[in-house]
C-alpha cells in the first residue's frame, strides 16, 4: 500500500497543500526537525570556555554552550522541575544556568547541581536522573548540528557529498578561520519550504533582485549573470543537500589562474593591505578575491544554506510563519579593513532594511497568499528536468536556474515524512 | 557629543531659537517619510551626513559591526533610488505608515549643531496586518549657511536584537 503522504510530492511537482495544512506542519516537526540534524551554531559564536548561545531546533528551544572541557553541549532549555526556561540571554558567557523559579542550577553541560533548601527532596529525588535534556551533537568545520534523535546515522554519513562543498565555502577565509560577525534577523509570513527552495533558485535573481542589480558596480553585477552562464549549474548532493554556483571561477577560492581583475570597488582595501609587509601580494589578491564568499549556494536540509558569503538559517514559527537569520561571516584574525568590508556588503543586501533581503520575502509572501487560492493546484519543481544528467560524481547537475535542488530537497521531505509509519 | 539615551535634566531649551529649528526639521522629515517623497528627504541631509539603524541598541561604534542601516551619502542615494525607481517589488508593495515623534529632549549643543533625542511611534499597515515600530532617535542638525540640515540619524528600534520585518519603507 502506497503510503497517504507519497503522492503530496511527486519529481516534478508538489502539492499546494505542502504550504497551508497545519497537520502535515506538526508532522514535519515530529519527523524531520526533532529526528534529523538541525544547525545549532558556528563553533566561533561559542569559542570559549562558558560560552553559550539559545537556538532552535524545529520548534524547541535549546542552548548550545562550551564547557569547561571544551565540549560542545545542546541542551533542551526547559527546567527539569516545573519546565521554566533557564536561559533567555540570546548569548553570553557564564558558569552554568540557574532557573528563575526555584533556583535549581544545572552546569555548562547540563548536569544539575543544585536544589535549594533539599530536605523536601530526600529519597525523592536523585540529582544525577535530573540533568537538562541533552541532545546528541555533531559538528563538521565548525557547523554544529543536533538532534532529539539518540540513533540517528553520523553527522558526516548524513552530509555526505555537501561536506566537499563545506569545506570550499571556508575557504573564503583566505588562511584564516571563519567567524561570525553579527545576524540579522526577519520574519515573512510563509512556509518554511518556500525559503528552503530559495536558496538553490538563481531563476529569482535577477528578476526579484533587479533594484540591488541596478546598486551595485557592473563588475559585480555581471559576476552574477547566471542566466546566459553555462557554467552555473547545481548538483543534487544526496539527503536534501544541493549546491548551485553561481560563479565557476570562485568554486574553489583556492584555484587561481590569475586571470580575473581584481574589482575597483575594492581598490582602496588592496591599497591599505599593501602598507603591511608582512601582506605579500599574492595574499592580498587571495584575500579580496574572497570578499563577495564563495561562488555558490550550498543548501542544507533541513534549516541551513552557506550562500556565498554568509549562513541563510531558518527557523519553521507555524505552518504559514517563518523566521529567518542571515548570519554574516568575517575572518578570525584577519584584517580589520576587510572584515569592515564584508560587513558593508552584507548590509547592503541582507536584512529587513537591505536591498535584497526584503523584495525576497515580498516574493515569499505572494507564494503563501497564492497558493492558498488555488489549493488544488500543484506547485512546479519541474525546470531543467530535460536537461538534468549526472555528473561524474553521479550527482543530478543542470543548470543553476533550474529546479534541481528543490526535487532533491522535496525527495528527502517525502522519505522522511513516508518512511516507516 | 553624547549619544546616549537623553539623561533627565536636559530639555528643550526654549530660550535657544534652534531647539525649535531642529525640532520642526525632524517633523518635516516625518512627514516625508510617510508621504515616501524620498528625493525632498533625501535634501533634508547636510553633505556627510550618516544614517544608522544599529542592531546593538548600545553601539557607538557602528563601523565595526553590523548594523540594520549604515548609509554615507552614497547608500543614501541608492536607497532613495531603490525606493523611487520602480524595481523593487517590496518598495512597490510598501506599508502605508503613520508616524509620530515626540519627547524631545535636546542632549547636545555646540556652535554649529544642536543633538535632539526623541521617540517615534510608527504604525504601519500592509495586506490586513497592521503593525507598530517603536525607537528612540537621536539627531544631529547642523546649522550651516543654508539653514539647518540632517547631520546624523540615528534609530534605535526597541526590538532591533529580535526580528524586525521592515516591508518597504523608511524609519
Ligand atoms: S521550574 Fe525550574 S526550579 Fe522550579
Ligand atoms: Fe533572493
Amino acid at each position: 500500500m502506497t503510503h497517504p503522504y507519497s503522492s503530496l510530492v511527486e519529481s516534478d511537482r508538489v502539492a499546494g497543500t505542502l504550504y497551508t495544512d497545519p497537520a502535515l506542519f506538526e508532522r514535519e516537526m515530529d519527523r524531520i526537525f526533532h529526528r534529523t540534524w538541525v544547525w545549532v551554531a558556528h563553533e566561533s559564536e561559542i569559542a570559549k570556555a562558558g560560552d553559550f548561545k539559545m537556538a532552535w531546533v524545529g520548534r524547541r528551544p535549546v542552548i548550545v554552550s562550551r564547557d569547561r572541557r571544551g565540549g560542545i553541549n545542546v541542551l533542551l532549555n526547559r527546567c527539569r522541575h516545573r519546565g521554566a526556561s533557564v536561559c533567555e540571554t540570546p548569548k553570553g558567557n557564564g558558569n552554568g544556568f540557574t532557573c528563575p523559579y526555584h533556583a535549581w542550577s544545572y552546569a555548562l553541560d547540563g548536569t544539575l547541581r543544585g536544589i535549594p533548601y533539599p530536605e523536601g527532596y530526600e529519597d525523592v529525588v536523585e540529582k544525577k536522573d535530573l540533568p537538562l535534556q541533552r541532545l546528541k551533537v555533531g559538528s563538521y568545520a565548525g557547523m554544529v548540528f543536533a538532534s532529539f534523535s539518540e540513533d540517528i546515522e553520523p553527522l558526516e554519513d548524513f552530509l555526505g557529498g555537501a561536506r566537499l562543498w563545506i569545506d570550499r565555502f571556508m575557504k573564503q577565509g583566505a588562511g584564516y578561520p571563519i567567524k561570525v560577525q553579527g545576524e540579522h534577523r526577519f520574519r515573512f509570513n510563509g512556509n518554511w519550504k518556500i525559503q528552503l527552495e530559495n536558496t538553490t533558485d538563481w531563476y529569482h535573481f535577477p528578476i526579484v533582485h533587479r533594484s540591488w542589480m541596478a546598486s551595485v558596480d557592473a563588475e559585480t553585477a555581471s559576476m552574477l549573470s547566471i542566466m546566459t552562464d553555462e557554467s552555473a549549474v547545481t548538483h543534487a548532493l544526496g539527503n536534501g543537500h544541493s549546491v548551485s554556483i553561481s560563479v565557476q571561477e570562485h568554486a574553489d577560492l583556492d584555484v587561481d589562474d590569475g586571470t580575473e581583475k581584481l574589482q575597483d570597488r575594492f581598490s582602496h582595501i588592496v591599497e591599505e593591505l599593501s602598507k603591511d609587509k608582512d601582506m605579500p601580494p599574492e595574499k592580498i589578491r587571495r584575500i579580496v578575491r574572497s570578499l563577495h564568499g564563495a561562488g555558490f549556494n550550498l543548501n542544507l536540509f533541513p534549516n541551513v544554506a552557506m550562500s556565498m558569503s554568509f549562513f541563510r538559517v531558518l527557523r519553521p514559527v507555524s505552518v504559514t510563519e517563518t523566521e529567518i537569520r542571515h548570519v554574516a561571516l568575517g575572518l578570525d584574525g584577519g584584517p580589520e579593513i576587510v572584515n569592515r568590508e564584508r560587513l558593508r556588503i552584507h548590509e547592503h543586501f541582507q536584512g529587513p532594511f537591505g536591498f535584497g533581503s526584503p523584495d525576497d520575502a515580498e516574493a515569499w509572501n505572494r507564494v503563501q497568499r497564492g497558493v492558498a487560492g488555488g489549493i488544488d493546484m500543484p506547485i512546479l519543481v519541474n525546470r531543467g528536468l530535460g536537461r538534468e544528467k549526472p555528473n561524474d560524481l553521479g550527482q543530478p547537475t543542470s543548470h543553476a536556474t533550474d529546479e534541481t535542488g528543490m526535487r532533491e530537497a522535496y525527495d528527502m521531505w517525502k522519505r522522511m515524512m513516508t518512511d516507516g509509519n | 557629543m553624547a549619544t546616549e539615551a537623553p539623561r533627565t535634566e536636559v530639555e528643550l531649551p526654549l530660550d535657544d531659537p534652534r531647539a525649535l529649528s531642529a525640532v520642526s526639521l525632524i517633523w518635516r522629515e516625518a512627514h516625508l517619510l510617510d508621504a515616501r517623497r524620498y528625493d525632498d528627504w533625501d535634501g533634508l541631509w547636510a553633505e556627510g551626513g550618516e544614517y544608522v539603524v544599529p542592531i546593538d541598541r548600545e553601539a557607538t561604534d557602528f563601523a565595526s559591526r553590523l548594523n540594520l542601516v549604515y548609509d554615507d551619502d552614497r547608500m543614501r542615494r541608492m536607497r532613495v533610488e531603490r525606493l523611487t525607481g520602480g524595481f523593487s517589488i517590496s518598495a512597490a508593495a510598501a506599508a502605508r505608515t503613520v508616524r509620530s515623534v515626540s519627547r524631545f529632549v535636546v542632549t547636545g549643543r555646540e556652535e554649529d549643531t544642536i543633538e535632539v533625542c526623541s521617540a517615534q511611534i510608527l504604525v504601519g499597515y500592509k495586506r490586513e496586518e497592521t503593525f507598530v515600530l517603536a525607537a528612540d532617535v537621536t539627531h544631529r542638525i547642523l546649522f550651516g549657511t543654508d539653514g539647518p540640515r540632517i547631520a546624523r540619524k540615528i534609530v534605535r528600534l526597541v526590538n532591533s536584537e529580535d526580528a524586525v520585518t521592515a516591508s518597504g519603507f523608511l524609519l
